[in-house]
C-alpha cells in the first residue's frame, strides 16, 4: 500500500495508447505500465518510489496526470492550463 | 583565491550522458562552472544542459583551451577515458568513479605523473572553490552546495565526499569560509593525497589553516605528518578522525574501500599519534573544529 | 579477500615457484594418509583457515609415517581456531631448512606503486624486522605502465649482498611472484619463510595472498582454477545470517546503497551514511555509551523500497528497541525518500515510527520535502544545525528513557 504518493491519470489519457506509452516511457520508477490491450495501470508498490520529477505531467495534457502527496499539506502536482 | 580551480577553469566531463553526471552537469553549471563540453563515444552531436556532447576528447581540446575533465564513467571504461584525457594535454583530472582496480588506479597516476597532469580521486565527489566554481558532484545542487560552502580562508581535505560537505557547513555555520575543499576520494590509491595538494595551500596567499577529515587504513596521515615537519608548514593543521571503533577489529572492512586495518600504522590510534607529534590537533567532534581552528589562529 | 594457504600455493606453482613436496590439500584423516604415503617421508600437516596463531592453536603438526599423518589430519580437523573450522588440512613434505627469507609485493600507498620486499631474516613478522633490523630489509618498486623485467628483481636481492646461485634462484622467485601480482589484480603476494633447504633448493613453506574485492570479476578464471567461490565474502570473520540477509538485499536492488551491514550485539538499530558519515556516527554513539545492533553504511540514493527492506531487517533483529537514522549533510542521497523507506519498513513491521525511530538526522538535499513526511508521522528530527554527535546523543539518551 502506497503511504506517501499517488497518481491519478484521467480517462482519456489513460484511454489513449499513444499517451500511456509516453508515461511508461518518462517515468523513471516505473509507476506506469501497460496491461491488457495497452491499457494504462498503475503499479502500486511502485507509487511510494516517486521522485517528483514530474516529467508525467509534462507529456500529458494539462490536468491529465495528478501526482498526490499524502503528507504535508497534501499538495496536489498538476500542470495548469 | 582558491587552488586547483577558479570561475576561469574550463572544463569537460567525459561519460556526460550517464544518469549521475547528466545531474552534475547541471550542479555545475549552475553553480557557474564553465564547462566547455563533454564526450560520450557514439554519442557525438548531442546536447546535455546546452553542453555538446563529442564523440572523442580531441575534438574538445582541438576547438578550445580545456584545463580540466571531471570523469564519470563506469569503472570499467575509466582507465581509458583518463588516458585519452592525459594523451589530449589535459592537467587537472578528477575522477568520480568508484570501483576501479587498484592496478589501474596506478597507472593512471603513474601516466599522470609522466604528463605533469594531476589527478584527484578516483571515487571522489571533486573540488569546490566557493563562489568561483565546482568541479564535480561535491555538495550536490548549486542551491544546497551554496548553504553548506561559503568563501574563507579554511583549506578543506577529506577522504570521504560526504563528510566534506558536513564539516564545511559546520566551517560555514561558524562563521569560518572555505578557500577550497578538495574531496580527494576514499580509495587506497589516490592520486592527489593530502600532503601533495599542501605546496598548494601553501602557495594561496588567502588559506590560512587547513582542515582535513581522516579514516583508518593507508599512510597517507602518516605522509602528511611527515611532510608538515619536513617543509616546517606555515598553515595550522586541525584533523578529524572518524573510525576510532575500528581499532578493536582488525582486517574488518568498513567505510570506503580504503578503510581497513591491517597493521598497526593503520588504527586511528597510531595515526592520531603521528599527527599531534608533528603538531597537528585532532578532533574528536566535527564541532570543535572552528573553536580550534580560531585557537591554532590565535583569533 | 584472503586466500587460504593451499589456494595461495597453487597460485605460486602456477607461476613456478617452487613448492615442498607432494603439497596437496586433504579433507579427512585418509586422505592426508595417502598424500603422506604418496611423499614417503616426513610430513608437516597444517589447519587451513583465514587468521593467524594456527601453530598456537595446535593446528601445526608433524608427521613421521602415513598412520600418524592420518592421526594428526583428524586431530587438527576437529579444532575450531579464533571462530574458524580448518578447510582442510594441507600436507606436505618437511625438509630440513638451512636458512629462512622473505620475498613479498605489495603496495606502497607512499610511491603509489607496487613494491617487491625481500629479508634475509624470513619466519618473523616482516614489519618487526622492519623495525628492529632495516638493514635486513631490501625494497624495490617497480612499474604499472612499463614492462615488468628480471633484473629489477635481481637487484632487489642483490642489494642484501646476495651473489651466485642464490641470486639466481631468489630473483626468479620475486620476479615470478611480481609476475603473480600484476597479472591478478593482487595486493599482496607474500612468501613467509622462503625456505633455504639443506641440499640447496628453495621452496615456499607458507604463501599469503589477497585479492582486491574490486578485481573480482575481472579474475573470476583464477578463482574458479582456484576452486573459489567467487561470491565468498571472507571478511575476517565468516559473515553472520542478519549479514547475509542484508547482502541479499543490497544486491536485490541497484539503486543505491542499503544493506551492507556488519552485526553486533547491542539495542540500538542504526539506519547511517555514507562511508564517512558511518564512521563518525558510529564513534559518536559508542562515545554516548549507546549499545549499537548494527553498522551499516547507505548512500547512492537508495530506492525506498530497498531503505524500507533494509529498516524491516534491523528491526527484525532480536533485541533491537529502536533505530536511529543518521548521515552527514547529504547531496545526492535524497532526504525524502530515505525518510519514506524508513516509516515505511516501520509500519510494515507492525510498529509506530514516532516511537521506533529515536531520531532522523539526515540534512541536504530535499530536505524540507522530508521533513514534511517526518512531521506527518511525528518523528524527531533534527536539521544541519544538530550536529551529527549530539543527534547520536539525542539517540542513545532515548534508548535510556526506554
Amino acid at each position: 500500500m502506497a503511504l506517501f504518493i499517488d497518481v491519478e491519470v484521467a480517462p482519456q489519457v489513460a484511454s489513449s495508447p499513444d499517451l500511456a506509452r509516453k508515461l511508461v516511457e518518462v517515468c523513471p520508477v516505473n509507476i506506469f505500465a501497460l496491461g491488457a490491450k495497452d491499457a494504462l495501470e498503475i503499479v502500486e508498490k511502485n507509487l511510494d518510489e516517486c521522485t517528483l520529477c514530474e516529467l508525467c505531467l509534462s507529456v500529458a495534457p494539462p490536468g491529465g496526470v495528478r501526482v498526490k502527496k499524502l503528507y504535508g499539506e497534501r499538495q496536489v502536482l498538476e500542470r495548469r492550463g | 583565491m582558491s587552488i586547483l580551480i577558479t570561475r576561469e577553469t574550463t572544463f569537460i566531463i567525459q561519460g556526460i550522458t550517464g544518469r549521475e553526471a547528466v545531474n552534475m552537469t547541471r550542479e555545475c553549471l549552475d553553480y557557474g562552472s564553465k564547462i566547455v563540453g563533454g564526450v560520450t563515444p557514439g554519442r557525438g552531436g548531442r546536447e546535455v544542459y546546452g553542453v555538446p556532447v563529442y564523440d572523442t576528447v580531441r575534438q574538445i581540446t582541438s576547438r578550445t583551451r580545456v584545463d580540466g575533465s571531471v570523469v564519470a564513467v563506469p569503472p570499467a571504461f575509466t582507465r581509458d577515458a583518463v588516458m585519452e584525457a592525459l594523451d589530449a594535454g589535459i592537467k587537472l583530472i578528477v575522477i568520480v568513479t568508484e570501483r576501479i582496480p587498484r592496478y589501474e588506479v596506478a597507472q593512471m597516476v603513474e601516466m599522470a605523473r609522466v604528463r605533469g597532469a594531476r589527478i584527484i580521486g578516483p571515487n571522489c565527489l571533486g573540488i569546490l572553490s566557493p563562489d568561483e566554481a565546482k568541479m564535480g558532484g561535491l555538495g550536490g545542487r548549486a542551491e544546497d552546495a551554496r548553504k553548506a560552502f561559503k568563501k574563507g580562508f579554511v583549506g578543506v581535505m577529506s577522504r570521504s565526499g560526504g563528510m566534506t560537505t558536513e564539516m564545511c557547513n559546520t566551517l560555514s555555520a561558524a562563521g569560518l569560509g572555505q578557500s577550497t575543499a578538495v574531496s580527494i576520494g576514499g580509495d587506497p590509491i589516490i592520486g592527489s593525497t593530502y600532503a601533495d595538494l599542501m605546496p598548494l595551500f601553501e602557495a594561496d596567499p588567502e588559506t590560512k589553516a587547513i582542515v582535513i577529515y581522516c579514516e583508518p587504513g593507508g599512510r597517507m596521515e602518516a605522509e602528511l605528518a611527515q611532510y608538515v615537519v619536513e617543509k616546517k608548514s606555515r598553515l595550522p593543521i586541525v584533523a578529524f578522525m572518524a573510525g576510532r571503533f575500528m581499532d578493536e577489529m582488525p582486517g574488518m572492512r568498513f567505510g570506503h574501500a580504503g578503510t581497513i586495518v591491517e597493521g598497526k600504522a593503520d588504527t586511528t590510534t597510531e595515526k592520531i599519534a603521528r599527527m599531534e607529534a608533528a603538531g597537528i590537533t585532532v578532533a574528536e567532534r566535527i564541532e570543535d573544529i572552528p573553536g580550534m581552528v580560531r585557537q591554532r589562529l590565535g583569533l | 579477500m584472503r586466500f587460504y594457504e593451499f589456494e595461495a600455493k597453487k597460485l605460486f606453482g602456477k607461476y613456478g615457484i617452487p613448492l615442498p613436496a607432494g603439497s596437496r590439500v586433504a579433507h579427512s584423516p585418509n586422505e592426508a594418509a595417502a598424500i603422506a604415503e604418496e611423499i614417503g617421508g616426513p610430513v608437516v600437516l597444517k589447519a587451513q583457515v583465514l587468521t593467524g596463531g594456527r601453530m598456537k592453536a595446535g593446528g601445526v603438526l608433524f608427521a613421521e609415517t602415513p598412520s600418524e599423518a592420518a592421526h594428526a589430519a583428524e586431530k587438527i580437523l576437529g579444532l575450531v581456531i579464533k571462530g574458524h573450522t580448518p578447510r582442510g588440512v594441507l600436507v606436505e613434505a618437511r625438509a630440513p631448512v638451512e636458512q629462512e627469507y622473505y620475498i613479498g609485493v605489495t603496495w606502497d600507498g607512499f610511491a603509489r606503486l607496487p613494491v617487491m620486499i625481500f629479508s634475509d631474516m624470513g619466519g618473523i613478522d616482516i614489519e618487526e624486522v622492519a623495525e628492529k633490523h632495516p638493514e635486513h630489509i631490501a625494497k624495490r618498486h617497480f612499474s604499472t605502465i612499463h614492462p615488468f623485467s628480471d633484473y629489477m628483481a635481481k637487484e632487489l636481492v642483490a642489494s642484501l649482498g646476495v651473489s651466485g646461485t642464490h641470486l639466481l634462484r631468489l630473483s626468479h622467485i620475486a620476479a615470478q611472484l611480481a609476475r603473480a601480482f600484476r597479472n591478478h589484480g593482487l595486493t599482496l603476494a607474500e612468501i613467509n619463510p622462503l625456505a633455504r633447504l639443506e641440499d640447496g633448493r628453495f621452496v615456499c613453506l607458507d604463501g599469503h595472498v589477497d585479492l582486491e574485492d574490486d578485481a573480482r570479476e575481472s579474475q573470476r578464471a583464477l578463482l574458479e582454477e582456484l576452486g573459489i567461490d567467487p561470491n565468498e565474502k571472507r571478511q575476517a570473520r565468516p559473515p553472520t545470517e542478519f549479514e547475509v540477509r542484508g547482502s541479499q538485499i543490497d544486491a536485490a536492488d541497484p539503486r543505491g546503497v542499503a544493506g551492507n551491514v556488519v552485526e553486533f550485539d547491542g539495542d540500538l538499530g542504526l539506519i547511517i551514511g555514507a562511508g564517512g558519515g558511518s564512521l563518525t556516527l558510529f564513534d559518536a554513539i559508542r562515545k554516548h555509551g549507546g549499545r549499537p545492533a548494527n553498522y551499516c553504511e547507505i548512500g547512492g540514493n537508495p530506492s525506498v523500497a530497498k531503505t524500507c527492506a533494509l529498516t524491516k531487517l534491523i528491526l527484525s533483529k532480536p533485541g533491537v528497541k529502536k533505530i536511529a537514522v543518521m548521515m552527514n549533510v547529504v547531496s545526492n542521497t535524497r532526504v525524502d525518500l530515505v525518510a519514506r523507506g524508513v516509516i515505511k519498513g516501520v509500519i510494515e513491521s507492525g510498529c509506530k515510527p514516532s516511537e521506533k525511530i529515536a531520531i532522523f538526522r539526515i540534512p541536504g538535499s530535499w530536505e524540507s520535502e522530508g521533513f514534511k513526511i517526518l512531521e506527518d508521522y511525528g518523528v524527531e528530527y533534527c536539521d544541519r544545525t544538530v550536529s551529527m554527535y549530539e543527534a547520536a546523543g539525542r539517540a542513545v539518551a532515548k534508548m535510556r528513557e526506554g
